[in-house]
């Protein structure tokens, strides 16, 4: 019968479906990092149960961890906690750790597929809502709550309801400075911060199919700004040439086994979706987000939508968030200026993003008034950039290249953007006080926001080459 | 405020649902948040997720929304959860309640602040899992319902069974249906939870590994 490739997984991994349509559905791959996990272990040691399967499981520390100087003790009391509790746990339950000064370390999104841990046809679960990246390699990966990251530690199981399955079609070619950030921004507007709720999401189309790993990971990343319970991609020869070699990647007979298996995972032609949505990649631009959800977004040339153009029952939370960013109905996002720009997060940190940004800014230098940190997303990333003196073209810029983590991603660390300023950032959430209480976030693809640290204000980087 | 217990509840003695006390039925005022998309980082910001336990989450709940310049000084008057008039142990919000970061810190603040059940017409996926898995009823209404509630005085009181998975809106006796998995039903209304049931299949999944290699 023709399949989804979604359900070609979900099956694959269904141990049991029990009462009221939930599924037992097996975890291949469980990630875990200091701020989801301390109440779990303690949870299963309340039980007196141990850890199920420990080889199942990938820890690292990047939530909590300061950016400069990490090979200091952490100063934030808290923090270092913490950092070393995740430390004390996966020492005493046989957990692989890829902590602070470890080569291996970083955002936990960004190392599960760099060191080729991340493989199609797995289930991936994380204690982190962004879970869904890891989807680019055609798996299922989605975010779980601590009560279910207990589960999986016990049981290497978890307990979910299957939801309906989404399509969504993106064809052509993209347009100048236009990349895959834009892609998912321009989505979100469509289909809103909810749109997407209850479903698992597969990105398919042309365009998808001629975007790079990396950037299929930065679609798949902010599927569940849209609600969705996971996002997909179906993996191709992009995929198998990008796993091959890494790390953890099969090798040898392995390898040749597994990609006989990855090559039947894709969705039957015939097969159907609860819903599907089609785009024309030409209708996307450079966009920006002006609200406090990632739905709130528009070209970068565009106008803020007047209120009488918003329905009733979006009217108040409309006001509330434009007054909350200090920005105006109707007015024009080009031109706003900015404080800082944090190049970042699990959504735009690898190295082409960093790449694109050095490519941008080479030989020119960053406004007066901004500051700009760059935040690499791995170790890995750090030191590739190094190799390719990607880090000179930084210092040189006037930009901050610190050392990896979720950094300004979210108030957490020390990274934090102070009130009432302006922050153009490639991460993925811009809800008020996500980069520290009364900060204003404005999401943008990294060539974006490379543009705006060059000139001080927004600007499209297809209409800004910055020699002004 | 007044909570009734059910039978099935005193049967129950380990019930989540109701407060760890066990009850089907939550019968209370309730506090009207009239917001959309209320994100799990306005819930509980980031900055508060450092402990290594469950507990004292509460105090911190909707933070920035509570107080001006992250000061237990300034709360500020508008917020719904400032004003005296409002309280119960039910929260009704806007649409897509519990957006954003999967942190169970989110229920744990709610439950933690004494809430028992979250009323909305539309919850995010993970929030509502992690709730039901800190036996924190998410009940979903039509819009219709909502607004209807949203109309209500500040000393209406809401009934929510779950047995019969009803809510009323006391006063003008409107009531609606609600929709719960079955599974999650009998765990909160018999204390049950996820873990305890997956260690009883350990020898299913043992087995479901060997058939796979
Ligand atoms: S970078 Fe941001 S979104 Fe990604 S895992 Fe870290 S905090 Fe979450």
């Amino acid at each position: 019968m023709a399949d989804t490739l979604f359900n070609k997984i979900w099956n694959a991994h269904t141990v049991k479906e029990i009462e009221g349509g939930i599924t037992v559905l097996y975890i291949d791959k469980h990630l875990i990092h200091e701020v989801t996990s301390p109440q779990a272990f303690k949870g299963i040691e309340n039980r007196g149960v141990p850890v199920f399967r420990p080889t199942q499981i990938i820890a690292t520390a990047d939530h909590n961890v300061p950016t400069v100087n990490q090979h200091l003790p952490i100063q934030d009391e808290l923090g270092r906690l913490q950092v070393e509790k995740l430390i004390e746990n996966c020492k005493n339950h046989n957990i692989e750790l890829y902590g602070l000064g470890h080569p291996y370390q970083g955002i936990v999104h960004v190392i599960g597929p760099e060191l080729g841990i991340t493989q199609p046809g797995m289930t991936i679960v994380c204690g982190d809502s962004h879970t869904s990246t890891h989807g680019a390699f055609g798996c299922i990966a989605f975010g779980i709550g601590t009560s279910e990251v207990e589960m999986v530690f016990a049981t290497q199981c978890v307990m979910q309801s299957k939801p309906k399955t989404m399509r969504i079609n993106v064809d052509g070619f993209l347009g100048e400075a236009v990349v895959s950030k834009d892609i998912v921004l321009y989505i979100l507007a469509q289909i809103t911060a909810s749109g997407a709720t209850g479903y698992a999401i597969e990105f398919a189309g042309s365009t998808i199919q001629n975007l790079s790993m990396e950037a299929r990971m930065t679609i798949c990343n902010m599927s569940i700004e849209m609600g969705g319970r996971c996002g997909l991609i179906a993996p191709d020869e992009t995929t198998f040439d990008y796993i091959k070699g890494r790390q953890f990647a099969p090798i040898n007979e392995g390898w040749d086994a597994a990609l006989e298996k990855w090559k039947t995972l894709y969705s039957d032609d015939d097969a159907v979706f609860d819903k599907e949505i089609f785009i024309d990649a030409k209708d996307i631009s450079p966009m920006i987000t002006y609200g406090t959800n990632p739905g709130m977004g528009i070209s970068i040339n565009a106008v803020i939508p007047e209120i009488n153009a918003i329905t009733e029952s979006d009217k108040a939370g409309f006001t509330k968030s434009l007054s909350y960013m200090g920005l105006q109905a109707g007015q024009k996002m080009a031109g706003q200026k900015i404080d800082y720009v944090f190049i970042g997060s699990c959504t735009n940190s690898r190295i082409e993003d960093l790449r694109l940004v050095a490519n941008f800014v080479k030989g020119k230098t960053k406004s007066a008034d901004v500051e700009v940190w760059i935040v690499p997303g791995s170790k890995q990333v750090e030191q590739q950039a190094i190799e390719e003196g990607i880090d000179k073209v930084f210092i040189d810029a006037g930009f901050q290249l610190r050392q990896p983590g979720c950094s300004a991603c979210l108030g957490m660390n020390e990274d934090k953007i102070p009130a009432g300023k302006y922050c153009i950032s490639t991460s993925n959430r811009n809800f008020e006080g996500r980069q520290g209480a009364g900060a204003r976030t404005l999401l943008a693809s990294p060539l974006s926001a490379a543009a705006a640290a060059i000139a001080g204000y927004i600007v499209s980087p297809n209409s800004f080459k910055g020699e002004a | 405020m007044e909570i009734i217990k059910n039978q099935q509840s005193i049967k129950a003695p380990n019930s989540l649902f109701g407060g760890r006390g066990g009850c089907g039925i939550v019968r209370s005022s309730f506090i009207p948040l009239n917001i959309e998309n209320v994100d799990t980082d306005q819930i509980i910001p980031a900055r508060f997720l450092k402990g290594t336990t469950r507990d004292g989450f509460g105090k911190n709940l909707f933070r920035d929304w509570r107080y001006a310049n992250d000061d237990e000084q300034y709360p500020k008057i508008d917020f719904v959860l400032n004003q005296p008039q409002y309280k119960g142990e039910i929260l009704v919000a806007g649409k897509n309640f519990g957006c954003g970061s999967s942190r169970e810190h989110a229920a744990w603040a709610i439950t933690d602040a004494g809430f028992k059940v979250v009323v909305s017409s539309f919850f995010a996926d993970i929030f509502k899992n992690n709730a039901l898995n800190n036996g924190l009823l998410p009940v979903i209404v039509s819009n219709n319902f909502l607004q209807k509630i949203f109309l209500q005085s500040n000393d209406a009181t809401l009934m929510v069974d779950l047995e019969k998975q009803m809510i009323t809106i006391d006063g003008t006796n409107d009531t609606e249906p609600f929709e719960i998995n079955s599974y999650k039903k009998t765990c909160l209304l018999n204390g049950y939870d996820d873990i305890d049931y997956l260690l009883g299949m350990k020898n299913e999944i043992e087995e479901f590994e060997l058939n796979r290699m």
